[in-house]
């Protein structure tokens, strides 16, 4: 079987894979698609610039209006893994 | 074996799936349908949506409407960009579910199949509710929250009345469409009032004492809307028990309100193919699985948005956007077998009070006793005490939140 898994999986499109715990819902605002946008697209971003931006959010020394309250809901460890799969 | 077939599912292209690939029916096309329509195509999977009308009109920016600050065309949304996509739209109802076939009846007679079922029905207005307020009523006194007709109703309503007319709004008890909803309508109303019917008043009677984003409202009403906006919540008797269709006028316990014109949001439920499906419970909602979005009460039914007993995140098209990517991630995992991790997901809500003055209300929320819990720490409203640049920013972002989740949406 893992052979011929192995050969179909080459000859397929990429599809979506499943989001990180929290990561889906940052395209509610963030659209990675649409252009003209004021909340910023976040795709093709350094992932480590992301996360940087989440954790002064969340320890409030960078200023917001909604952010702020959002970034409070996670964790370092979850930021990483939501900021690593919001640049894709 | 079965596992490794499971597994390919998730991964074939549409043309390949032709044979014997799963299939997802989603019943409903608004914010949480669309959405999880395409999220589910995204994971390659065959999808079928089934929404009656050919156009969708959107909630979210109505009340603007309403107060004639927005085209009626802006709210207005088709579903090219789906069947673009691949997916397959069925412009019938959905009539009966068999969920132990899993088979969905369409109006035109036609079944399909499904794998899994995703229900996405919105809300159900119940005019069963409030004594005098039925179908025939809501032409006289527009209840405006379902967007579309009603909502030109309320708006030439407003146009036509006399300076120095009343009007009267009704707001229901939780739960609803929208908490912050009538409060933002309210502040619109009141809005278009004072300038263009200064004479006029607005009453505003509400079943309960608390509401979302309350402070900020009563603030915004007393900075702006001294005298004109009076609002009368259950303590001061403010539930409305009944309507006089005939007197134009909303009655509660302390005395009958008549207005020029009276916009009465009544009680509401889970959209009517939720009972069918046998998915609401006695509440007239549904409870759902906070990890999947699977239906308590039938297995292999998903349930999101307004529809759903959600916990702490509200009824909102945010809410139901993000429960919609995270029911399709949860329904990829299932079709393969494996378990589904716990997810979170958010919420942010924008209120306009008036053009340029916007306020919000977030949250972060995960699966906790069966339901979806604030996590503690997170969350909240706008500051009270924000600059009126905090307020334009507020609302540039809510108009920009609305081209993005209806860009997510119907593309």
């Amino acid at each position: 079987m893992a052979p011929v898994v192995a050969l179909l999986l080459g000859a397929m499109p990429a599809v979506a894979e499943e989001a990180p715990p929290g990561a889906s819902s940052c395209f509610g605002c963030h659209s990675p698609t649409r252009e003209g946008a004021t909340i910023p697209s976040l795709r093709g971003r350094d992932p480590a610039e992301v996360a940087a931006a989440m954790r002064a959010f969340r320890d409030g020394t960078r200023p917001a209006t909604v952010m702020d309250r959002l970034a409070r809901g996670f964790t370092e460890a979850e930021s990483l893994a939501i900021s690593a799969w919001v640049v894709r | 074996m079965k596992v490794a077939r499971r597994a390919l599912i998730g991964l074939l292209s549409a043309p390949a799936l032709a044979q014997g690939a799963a299939q997802i029916v989603v019943i409903g096309g608004g914010f949480g349908g669309a959405s999880c329509a395409r999220a589910l195509r995204r994971h390659g999977l065959a999808v079928t949506l089934v929404e009656p009308n050919a156009t969708y009109t959107a909630c979210p920016f109505s009340n603007a409407v309403i107060a004639g600050l927005r085209p009626m065309e802006r709210q207005r949304f088709g579903y090219g960009a789906l069947r673009a996509q691949g997916i397959v739209v069925v412009h019938q109802a959905a009539t009966g579910i068999d969920t132990t076939g899993r088979r969905v009846t369409l109006s035109g007679g036609s079944v399909l199949s499904y794998d899994r079922l995703v229900l996405s029905p919105g809300i159900a207005l119940r005019f069963d509710a409030l004594p005098g307020y039925d179908e025939a009523a809501a032409s006289v006194m527009p209840h405006a929250w379902q967007a579309g007709a009603q909502t030109e109703l309320l708006r030439s309503q407003l146009e036509a009345m006399e300076d120095g007319g009343t009007v009267v709004m009704a707001i229901p008890a939780n739960p609803y469409r929208c908490p912050p909803g009538p409060y933002e309508r309210a502040s619109l109303i009141a809005y278009y009032l004072k300038t263009r019917k200064p004479r006029s008043k607005l009453l505003v009677l509400d079943a309960k004492d608390a509401f979302s984003k309350q402070r900020l409202f009563e603030a915004a009403w007393a900075a702006l809307y001294p005298g004109l906006l009076e609002y009368v919540p259950l303590s001061a008797g403010g539930r409305a028990t009944g309507v006089d269709v005939a007197a134009r006028a909303v009655i509660t316990d302390f005395g009958n309100h008549e207005g020029a014109v009276v916009n009465v949001i009544p009680p509401q439920r889970a959209g009517a193919i939720a009972q069918i499906a046998g998915a609401a419970d006695r509440s007239g909602w549904c409870p759902i699985d906070p990890v999947s979005f699977e239906s308590k009460l039938v297995p292999r039914v998903h349930v999101i948005g307004d529809a759903a007993i959600a916990g702490a995140m509200p009824k909102s098209a945010f809410a139901a956007n993000a429960q919609a990517r995270v029911c399709a991630d949860a329904i990829a995992v299932l079709l393969r077998g494996a378990a589904v991790p716990e997810p979170r997901l958010l919420n942010t809500c924008y209120s306009l009070v008036a053009p340029g003055y916007g306020i919000s209300v977030a949250g972060v929320y995960r699966p906790a006793e069966g339901l979806l819990a604030d996590i503690p720490g997170a969350g909240g409203t706008s500051p009270l005490d924000a600059p009126a640049s905090f307020r334009a920013a507020e609302a540039g972002y809510a108009e920009d939140w609305f081209e993005t989740i209806t860009a997510d949406a119907f593309g």
